[in-house]
This record gives C-alpha cells, sequence and structure tokens, in this order.
C-alpha cells in the first residue's frame, strides 16, 4: 500500500529548480516549477541512469544534465530525445510547508 | 598498449569490464544558484550570430559568383566555405546540445541545416554525441575520436580536406538511404529512429543529385561550390579546432581535464566556434550554452589545468605529442593542476595499480 512520505520542506526548493530526495533504496528528484506546483518522478533518466538533480528546470519540465533529454515532470513525458522511455512520476501535495510524495 | 577503436570489438568490452562506461566522471563543485545562472538560455545571442552567419554567408556567395570566372572569387568561395564546413560543425554541436536558443524550434531548425551542411545524419549524430559525452575518449566506447593512436599522421592530415569525413559521411548515406544501418549506428542508436535517418538520406542525396545534375546542365561549377563541395574545401577550421579539443591528452581516463584542452581563441575563431574553445568547460558542464562558457571558465579556473594561451601555442604543445604517438600510443600529455584544484580522478585506472 502506498504512503505519503514527508520529502521536503517546500521552501528547500527555489522556483524552477529541483532537489534530490532519496527514500529507502530508491532515488528521485522533487522539482518545483515556475508556479508553485511540485512534482516527483524518478532521480535518474531513462537514457543512461544520469541522476536529474543537476538539470536544468523550466516551467514544469526538467532537461538531462548530461545529454538534454527533455521531461515533462507533470506526467514524465519525454519530450526530446535521446531518452525514449518516460519517467515514473508520483502523487506529490504541499501540507503545512511541507511537500509530500505517494509512493 | 595497442587500441582497437570499434565500438563493436574486444576494447568495447574491455571498457565495460575496466569500469570506464559510467556516469561516475569528476565535476567541479559550483554552487547550485551559479549553476542555475549558467545554465540559463536565452534566445538573443543565437538569433544575433545566427542571422550574421547566414547573412555573410548570401553576401559572400554573392560577390563570388559575381566575380566568377576571375581568380578573385577564390578568397570569396574559401570564406564562404568556412562558414559551410566549418561553422554549420559547431551550429550542429550547439544546436544538437538544445543550449544555442532557447526556443525549441529554433535549434532544431539551425541543426537540421547544419547537419545537411555537415553530412550528419540528425539521428545518428544526435545519439554519436551522446555516447561521445558519456564515455569522452574511452576507446571503443566513443565514435567521436578524431585522432586514433597510433597517430597515423597522413590520414589525419587528409581530413584537412575532409578526405576522411566526406566519403565516410556519403558511404553511410547510401547505405542508410538502402534502409540499413551500420553495425557502429546499432550500438548507440535508438531503433525507433531508423526509419526518419532513412528518410533524411534519400532526402538528402536528392538533393545532392539535383545539385550536380543543374551543374551538368549549366555547364558551371557554382552548384557545387555553394553545396556539397565547402564540406572539402572549408573544413580545416572546424579540423584544426576539432583535434585541438581531445588531441595529445589522455584516453581511458573519467576526468574531463585529463582528456580536454581549453585554448584561448581569436574572436573570428570563436564565432567559428561557438566558444568551443572552453571544452574541459563544455564537457563538464554540457548544459551550459556557449555564450556563457567565457563565464564558467572563470568560475571553474580554480581546479583546471591552465589553458593553452593561443592556438599556435596550444597547437605548439599538441603536435610533438602526436608525432611521438606514431609510435608510442601510450605517451600523452598529463598538465599540472593549480594548488587550488581538486586532484585528477584517475577512476579505476587508478585502484587497478
Amino acid at each position: 500500500m502506498a504512503d505519503w512520505i514527508d520529502a521536503c520542506a517546500a521552501s528547500d526548493i527555489d522556483e524552477e529548480d529541483v532537489i534530490r530526495f532519496d527514500h529507502g533504496s530508491r532515488t528521485f528528484v522533487i522539482v518545483r516549477d515556475h508556479q508553485d506546483n511540485y512534482y516527483c518522478t524518478d532521480g535518474l533518466c531513462t537514457h543512461e541512469d544520469v541522476h536529474l538533480e543537476d538539470g536544468l528546470v523550466v516551467e514544469a519540465t526538467i532537461e538531462c544534465p548530461k545529454h538534454s533529454s527533455i521531461f515533462d515532470c507533470s506526467t514524465g513525458e519525454v519530450e526530446t530525445p535521446p531518452a525514449c522511455e518516460n519517467l515514473h512520476t508520483y502523487p506529490t501535495k504541499v501540507e503545512n510547508g511541507r511537500v509530500f510524495v505517494e509512493l | 598498449m595497442p587500441r582497437d577503436y570499434s565500438l563493436t570489438g574486444p576494447d568495447a568490452r574491455r571498457a565495460v569490464d575496466a569500469g570506464l562506461v559510467t556516469e561516475d566522471w569528476y565535476r567541479t563543485p559550483i554552487d547550485r544558484k551559479q549553476m542555475k545562472a549558467l545554465m540559463k538560455r536565452a534566445d538573443q545571442p543565437a538569433i544575433r550570430d545566427t542571422i550574421l552567419l547566414f547573412g555573410l554567408m548570401v553576401v559572400l556567395a554573392g560577390i563570388a559568383i559575381a566575380l566568377m570566372p576571375s581568380w578573385w572569387s577564390v578568397p570569396f568561395w574559401l570564406a564562404y566555405g568556412v562558414l559551410y564546413g566549418s561553422a554549420m560543425d559547431s551550429r550542429w554541436h550547439e544546436c544538437g546540445h538544445g543550449t544555442a536558443f532557447k526556443t525549441r524550434w529554433m535549434n532544431q531548425l539551425v541543426y537540421q541545416v547544419a547537419c545537411f551542411c555537415m553530412m550528419r545524419d540528425p539521428w545518428c549524430w544526435k545519439y554519436s554525441h551522446a555516447r561521445h559525452h558519456s564515455d569522452t575518449i574511452i576507446v571503443g566506447r566513443d565514435p567521436e575520436i578524431a585522432i586514433m593512436r597510433p597517430v597515423v599522421a597522413l590520414k589525419v592530415a587528409s581530413n584537412l580536406l575532409g578526405l576522411v569525413d566526406v566519403p565516410d559521411g556519403l558511404r553511410r548515406m547510401v547505405v542508410h538511404a538502402s534502409g540499413r544501418m551500420l553495425p557502429d549506428e546499432e550500438t548507440y542508436v535508438e531503433a525507433v529512429f531508423y526509419p526518419k535517418t532513412f528518410r533524411t538520406a534519400r532526402i538528402w542525396l536528392a538533393i545532392y543529385a539535383l545539385t550536380v545534375l543543374t551543374a551538368v546542365l549549366f555547364l558551371s561549377w557554382v552548384p557545387l561550390l555553394l553545396i556539397g563541395l565547402p564540406r572539402l574545401y572549408g573544413c580545416w577550421h572546424m579540423v584544426l579546432t576539432g583535434w585541438l579539443q581531445h588531441g595529445g591528452l589522455d584516453d581511458n581516463a573519467l576526468d574531463h581535464r585529463l582528456n580536454s584542452r581549453t585554448v584561448y581563441m581569436n574572436p573570428v575563431s570563436r564565432f567559428i566556434y561557438w566558444n568551443m574553445n572552453y571544452h574541459v568547460e563544455h564537457h563538464m558542464f554540457p548544459l551550459v550554452p556557449y555564450y556563457r562558457l567565457p563565464e564558467l571558465h572563470r568560475v571553474c579556473a580554480f581546479d583546471f589545468p591552465a589553458p593553452n594561451r593561443s592556438i599556435p601555442q596550444a597547437f605548439a604543445e599538441m603536435l610533438p605529442v602526436l608525432w611521438r604517438q606514431r609510435h608510442d600510443p601510450d605517451f600523452h600529455l598529463r598538465r599540472p593542476l593549480p594548488d587550488s584544484a581538486h586532484p585528477y580522478h584517475d577512476g579505476p585506472r587508478a585502484s587497478a595499480g
């Protein structure tokens, strides 16, 4: 059964930015877009497993720091190659200034 | 030690076994806010440079055609050729990374034009370059190693006139047009893009055929001097600057400071090359657009070997090494780091003793 996990403070992430979030043996990224929406996706790019924590966030997309694959953080959909597989995304909510992710 | 640069040969397997196929590359620590600012995209610099590039090409070609058949047209053709056969390489490169313009369709448009000029299939070279960044100068993995060891001087030098790259590009175009991929391409290109590669090759071959037909019908060299031949007579600047990127430096290392070179260059070369003279910086942080590389260079200076002061000085450093690598393929430069730098990351070689 999925649980809502307290991932970080909402203020830990700047506007249009990303931080890494590790939980158990898994790694994710939490992304904040330009309109204060928060998203959680798998942490590794589907192309070559490069971590997205150093990526570039533009509006609600994240760009892999190594090969520039761009993903839509709200759906995980890959928008530009070389990645061909979508990212997995996880439901996210903000309560009392904390970001929770359903894992 | 002998090297097999084939992507399907023993060194490809050896690289995997040695732990060289990894994303665990050294990166200079940079504050996240500063890095975000460095990665920020803008349209204006690339729009300005693109208008200037294509404007110059039109003007130079126009003057050259007007002066034909006088020999006075030659310098204008040569200048046009450098913009076609060399500047298009850097446009291919930056737009392939998606960093030149902020607007994606602009990157795509210039990328497609540059790919045609350089005779590089857009999809194959997208993946080829991704591999070059994943496994930079890893023997058996990197498809874009310009100078292989032991160095065969004549072969390397002949590419100043595109005599290696162009036959290879045409061969691949013909193979693709027939609906096939080459074995090395199958190791790094996603199969879903094969049909696009085949279609592109057929369109390009039709354009080249039309160009030749026009030249024959009008008994004129002009169509060929405009399309196709500049890839031969104008690529020398790309080849020279390309050698400097990694030539004479280490291979099979996991630190771009060991295998890449930053060279200060004159403004004309930097325009043609779109600032790829900051090559260590580019490899370490490929999301930084070309117009912010000088700033990134200043930020990283504490951690990088001293840059070469000029193109001639860089060649003076590199050429003797290449000459020796004709018979001693293991020989390479290892440049000292400043006291403020983090030590070189030798990767699995160091732990292997």
